[in-house]
């Protein structure tokens, strides 16, 4: 008999995520997956996990979950309070919530989105071999809601020693390293420079579709509409007001907006944790 | 945004005309022509590459191969048609196990986007080097949808076609049409087929709800709505039974697929 967690408070933005989706790009469907994929990995390896395994997302405010079962489980990515039973517990390392007892996520102290790896993995339904969330097109477990119960996997691997792990802080300023292309031309060569000498910051209209930036316009060449094309992850999509997007997850596979750059898929991490105001500096690289 | 930008296809003028991009790998530009280059042209000493902008027929080339972040290229053709080609060569290639691993292979209107790709400078070489037949009219399976042609749009269209309402559906049912790229929602293609006369602005005012079904227009494209959203093209007839558009209890969910052929069969006692 595996575990299941019940959700006692489900967060503002709570979602299954695990490596996504991948493969299924030509039929519109977004690669999707775990935003900071470094935190995700570092969480379920910490419990024995595969680095893949399903874990959970959540968005600024946390949540909180009650097992049926003993469980084991890691808190990592953006830091947070961590209580079991109302008392306090350890963030970035395992952590044992016994049957009945509440595990509760606070809200972020730095970052954007924690994650919660329970050993053995939430075992949602995979949809084209994933049990992502996709928050684009619908795909996998909808959002947690209050009273959703969830199944866990079988824990298989052996635990870890916690060791020291590298979790990274979440970054005072954004660094991302872009390369040029594939749409640079569609642009004055003064906008690549005002790209990657501006200081941006990060727009409250972020998602896991995208980065949103506020900051200096970028100038288009010519006024002509670009055919819709296939979009990469870490595109930096330039819609009509000239602010730059940068395709996270949950992108749309194609579009119609031209692509100046394109950031590099390791930056990304960072860019999940970004918090909305912080300043963003995209550099060549 | 990509049912703007598939809305805005038809026609306008293509922007992908310039060549001689900073950081393109490959050019071929005598091959193909730019379909609208004026526009661009100023920029990047393009002007080598403005040629003969007529359709050609015979085996083509790539118009350039564009990076796109460390592991993909964006591969440009000159027109709709050479991009089937082109990705009809690529699943060729694949199936046949000459390509090298590419995790994605995403056509769009004049591209197809080669994502994860371990050594796209080395990939990039040799596709410039490809002679790629062109589609002949009988590859790929037909799928046929059938339709009641009862849109609430269908008298709009009727006019911009200059014909009676109850001739739309069998103009539009004349045709065979193929998947030129999906996107915008899972199991949304675009289908090619209607010639440039037929071809239809969106609407004014995009409807807050589509339902699933509707089988709609906007530019050149037709499309089958796989499920209830948003949307701004004209509707002129519904599929009965959507749910086979996207079926996850398939091992392939999709029915309309890059590179399917598909018909329209009216169904009989239309409203």
């Amino acid at each position: 008999m595996t575990a299941k967690l019940t959700v006692v408070r489900a967060g503002a933005l709570t979602t299954v995520q695990d490596e996504g989706r991948r493969g299924h790009a030509h039929l519109g469907v977004p690669r999707s997956g775990a935003l900071d994929a470094p935190a995700m990995r570092l969480a379920n390896r910490l419990l024995g996990n595969d680095p893949g395994a399903a874990v959970l997302e959540t968005t600024l405010t946390g949540c909180a979950l009650r097992p049926d079962r003993d469980v084991a489980v890691v808190v990592g990515g953006a830091p947070c309070p961590v209580t079991v039973a109302g008392r306090p517990a350890a963030w970035g390392a395992p952590v044992r919530v016994p049957a009945g007892a509440v595990l509760d996520v606070g809200g972020v102290t730095a970052g954007v989105r924690s994650y919660v790896a329970v050993a053995g993995g939430v075992a949602a339904e995979p949809v084209l071999g994933s049990r992502s969330t996709d928050l684009l097109s619908g795909l996998g477990p909808a959002p947690l809601r209050d009273g959703d119960v969830l199944p866990v996997g079988t824990p298989g691997g052996r635990a870890r020693q916690p060791v020291a792990a590298p979790w990274p802080g979440p970054p005072a300023e954004l660094t991302l390293p872009l390369r040029p292309g594939p749409r640079a031309d569609w642009f004055t060569p003064g906008a690549l420079r005002t790209l990657t000498s501006a200081t941006y910051r990060v727009s409250p209209h972020s998602n896991r579709i995208g980065l949103r930036t506020e900051g200096p316009s970028l100038e288009r060449a010519s006024a002509g509409e670009l055919p819709s094309e296939g979009m990469v992850l870490g595109a930096v999509q330039v819609p009509p007001d000239g602010r730059p997007v940068v395709f996270l997850h949950d992108h749309p596979t194609t579009g119609g907006y031209p692509v100046i750059a394109v950031v590099a898929e390791e930056a990304l991490a960072a860019a999940a944790q970004a918090v909305v105001g912080a300043p963003v500096r995209f550099t060549l690289g | 945004m990509t049912g703007d930008a598939a809305e805005r296809a038809g026609g306008s003028p293509a922007g992908s005309a310039t060549r001689n991009a900073a950081g393109s790998l490959a050019e071929n530009g005598a091959e193909s022509a730019p379909e609208s280059p004026a526009e661009n042209a100023a920029e990047g000493g393009a002007g080598s590459l403005a040629g003969n902008a007529a359709g050609r027929r015979e085996g083509s080339r790539p118009s350039s191969v564009r990076p796109a972040g460390r592991h993909a290229l964006l591969v440009e053709l000159p027109d709709a048609e050479r991009t089937g080609a082109f990705h009809a060569e690529l699943l060729r290639r694949r199936a046949a196990g000459t390509l090298p691993p590419v995790e994605e292979i995403v056509p769009g209107e004049r591209t197809v986007l080669l994502d994860g790709v371990a050594d796209p400078q080395a990939l990039a070489r040799r596709i410039a080097g490809w002679e790629v037949p062109p589609v002949t009219a009988g590859d790929g399976d037909v799928v046929e949808i059938p339709v009641r042609y009862d849109g609430p749009d269908l008298a709009d269209v009727a006019d911009l076609w200059g014909v009676g309402s109850g001739e739309v559906a069998a103009r539009h049912a004349s045709y065979t049409y193929r998947v030129a790229f999906c996107g915008f929602a899972p199991g949304f293609g675009y289908l090619t087929g209607l010639p440039p006369e037929l071809h239809v602005p969106r609407r004014d005012t995009p409807r807050t709800r589509v339902p699933a079904g509707a089988v709609a227009l906007a530019g050149p494209y037709s499309a089958v709505y796989p499920r209830a959203t948003p949307g701004g093209w004209q509707l002129i007839g519904t599929m009965p039974d959507p749910a086979p558009l996207w079926d996850l209890t398939r091992e392939r969910p999709a029915l309309l697929t890059p590179g399917t052929r598909v018909r329209f069969v009216p169904l009989g006692g239309a409203a």
